[in-house]
């Protein structure tokens, strides 16, 4: 695999419903062995989207590619594509063995191959080999999650396809099984194609990430480029805690923020850029003894603390904006509530980004 | 202890239900089971009790009545699952808003009293009725009228005992989540493979009700028989009638009575069994 080529490409892509559009003209290229997540909000289409690409749902207009054929119009149970449910959709009446061999025994592979090839899966994903004869429905969340997910390499698709899986688990085992997957992924080299609503999620995980909102991508790229370079302001609220500042063009190197009646030194602002947000990440806030320690500076009032574990945020009010500052808990800032604070940020740490 | 077991609130209020099913189910369900072993035509349970009856009935041909209210039940199960199935698919996946016009439908006819119904028929199959008169007036054919017949008993059971099918079967295809359907087709099974797989396995637990009481209900039919059989066949329920009325012969009514429970108990025990109602339930 040389982990170049396209596997699967979407041109145009678009589903509606009656007069609601909930896909609305995808073009993506994703490419082989990769682990791309789509990430939206509820209502964003990334469900829809996912339907289409496993064939449960048929596009309305554009095309899908699957290494160059186009396949809109080959059904779920002909396309070498497999997904991992929400509901994990497991069989409730078959035993964990029965469930994970379900597509060899539709393809009438002989049982000791099939039971040979079952045992292996539930082995690489540290599923107990007694489990076999065990009923899927005592298993634990986190088993019937494994389950769920040999049933779908039993089947040895060339994409597989999660739909929030992990949506319903707990923060813990969600961490874990987060990890779990991407060394699934790194094991099988198999490319990985996820939905969440979680950007954080996505941004463990995967190699690409695409945005989605009201059925458009907005964004695609590294979760680095999502996080550090977001391009909207969508994009850029969408993972954690941020800080936005309404601005407009001021000078070459400068926006006017009319809140605070001051003009920010920014990065460089892009031709024609009329009116946007300036965004600063938490942890590119900090605390300043002195104006002239940071380019961009503004005065506030400590109004409350919270503590995360190794970090500690900070609330600062600056008239009736909110700002979240976010220190390592080796560095913790030292004021009392209610005291007068600077706060401030050089150009580079800001992104300026449009609606 | 035992007092203290005995005051617990549960089985303080618990008392009426047990007396209520004591005195309402219990009772006349063993006062028919002691009035099997009393002699022929008396009217009281305290007599020599014996089993006369029973070797009166094994002696004689009511076997046949048996055989007719079995088969018949039988038969009426296996026409009502061919025909219900698909539209119990359809009130629960297909016909949307339209499901509960269509269940009014099939209910509708359950506020009119069966034998009203029964008659109905009558006069739809009886020569020169609406069918056959119709026939004869535009088409000047003249079939012999089907009324009488083995058929029009099947026939009239099958209209009858349909919602009893119907909406168990109906809850069970819905019972049926949705993305197990779509994970099985999604994992390559054919359309025929997800029915065979996900869909009826995971059904029957409402099938199997629908299958009890039908077949329940069936064996106990009667009016079929009567009305668009015009007695020609005899059925199990129609003998223990006429021990009770015409014959006044009581203990044997009730003979035929504990018989038919046992035989119809013993049939709905097994088919449990086979199908393990509780634990297909209960995983859910």
């Amino acid at each position: 695999m040389n982990g170049r080529s396209p596997i699967l490409q979407l041109r145009n892509l678009t589903k509606t419903f009656g007069n609601f559009t909930a896909v609305k003209d995808i073009n993506l290229d994703i490419t082989e062995g990769e682990f791309f997540t789509i990430v939206g909000p509820s209502g964003s289409g990334k469900t829809t989207m996912l339907r289409m690409l496993t064939g449960m749902e048929s596009a309305t207009s554009g095309d899908i590619l699957l290494r160059g054929t186009r396949i809109n119009d080959l059904p779920a149970n002909k396309r070498p594509t497999c997904m991992v449910f929400q509901s994990l959709a497991l069989f409730p009446h078959r035993t964990v063995g029965q469930n994970i061999e379900f597509s060899l025994k539709i393809k009438n592979i002989a049982p000791d191959v099939r039971k040979a090839r079952a045992l292996q899966l539930m082995d690489q994903l540290r599923l107990p080999q007694d489990y076999y004869g065990k009923s899927v429905t005592k298993c634990s969340g986190g088993e019937r999650q494994r389950v769920a997910l040999a049933r779908a390499l039993a089947y040895d698709p060339d994409i597989l396809f999660f739909d929030e899986p992990l949506s319903a688990i707990d923060y813990k085992l969600r961490k874990t099984l987060e990890k779990e997957l991407k060394d699934i992924h790194r094991e099988t080299g198999k490319t990985f194609i996820y939905i969440t609503h979680s950007l954080e999620e996505a941004m463990v995980m995967s190699d690409r990430i695409g945005v989605m909102r009201a059925g458009q991508l907005v964004q695609v790229g590294s979760p680095q480029q999502i996080y550090g370079a977001p391009e909207t302001k969508f994009v850029s609220e969408f993972v954690g805690d941020v800080n936005v500042m309404a601005v407009r063009a001021g000078g070459a190197a400068t926006v006017h923020a009319a809140e605070f009646n001051i003009d920010f030194v920014s990065p460089s602002v892009p031709a024609g850029f009329a009116a946007g947000h300036l965004v600063v990440r938490p942890e590119s806030l900090r605390f300043l003894s002195a104006h002239n320690e940071a380019q961009n500076c503004l005065e506030g009032r400590l109004y409350n603390e919270y503590v995360l574990g190794s970090r500690i945020q900070y609330q600062v009010r600056v008239n009736d904006h909110v700002f979240i500052v976010e220190k390592l808990r080796q560095q913790a800032f030292t004021g009392k509530l209610d005291d007068n604070v600077l706060i401030g940020w050089d150009a580079k740490d800001s992104i300026l980004v449009t609606d | 202890m035992t007092i203290s077991k005995l005051l617990a609130p549960g089985t303080r209020h618990a008392i009426p239900l047990v007396l209520f099913l004591l005195v309402g189910f219990a009772a006349p369900l063993l006062a028919v089971i002691g009035f099997s072993f009393v002699p022929a035509r008396s009217f009281s349970l305290w007599q020599n009790w014996g089993l006369g009856n029973y070797i009166e009935i094994f002696n004689s041909t009511s076997y046949l009545s048996f055989l007719w209210s079995l088969g018949l039940a039988a038969i009426t199960v296996l026409v009502l699952a061919v025909i219900c199935y698909p539209i119990a698919y359809g009130l629960a996946r297909v016909f949307g808003k339209y499901s509960t016009l269509v269940t009014l439908l099939f209910t509708i006819p359950l506020f009119v009293s069966e034998n009203v119904r029964l008659y109905g028929w009558v006069l739809f199959f009886i020569k020169n009725g609406v069918l056959l008169g119709t026939l004869k007036s535009w088409f000047g054919i003249e079939p012999e009228s089907w009324l009488f017949t083995n058929g029009i008993i099947v026939w009239g059971m099958v209209y009858v005992y349909l919602p009893f099918m119907l909406f168990p079967m109906t809850l069970g295809v819905s019972m049926v989540p949705d993305q197990t359907r779509d994970a099985a087709f999604d994992l390559g099974a054919t359309r025929w493979q997800v029915f065979k797989e996900v869909e009826l396995p995971l059904s029957m637990p409402g099938i199997m009700i629908g299958f009890l009481l039908s077949f329940v209900l069936a064996v106990g039919a009667i009016a079929e028989a009567k009305v668009l059989g015009g007695q020609q066949i005899i059925p199990i329920s129609h003998d223990i009638e006429i021990a009770f009325t015409y014959a006044q012969n009581w203990p044997l009514g009730a003979a035929l009575s504990v018989l038919l429970m046992l035989v119809v108990g013993t049939l709905v025990l097994l088919v449990l069994r086979r199908f393990d109602l509780d634990a297909i339930l209960g995983r859910r």
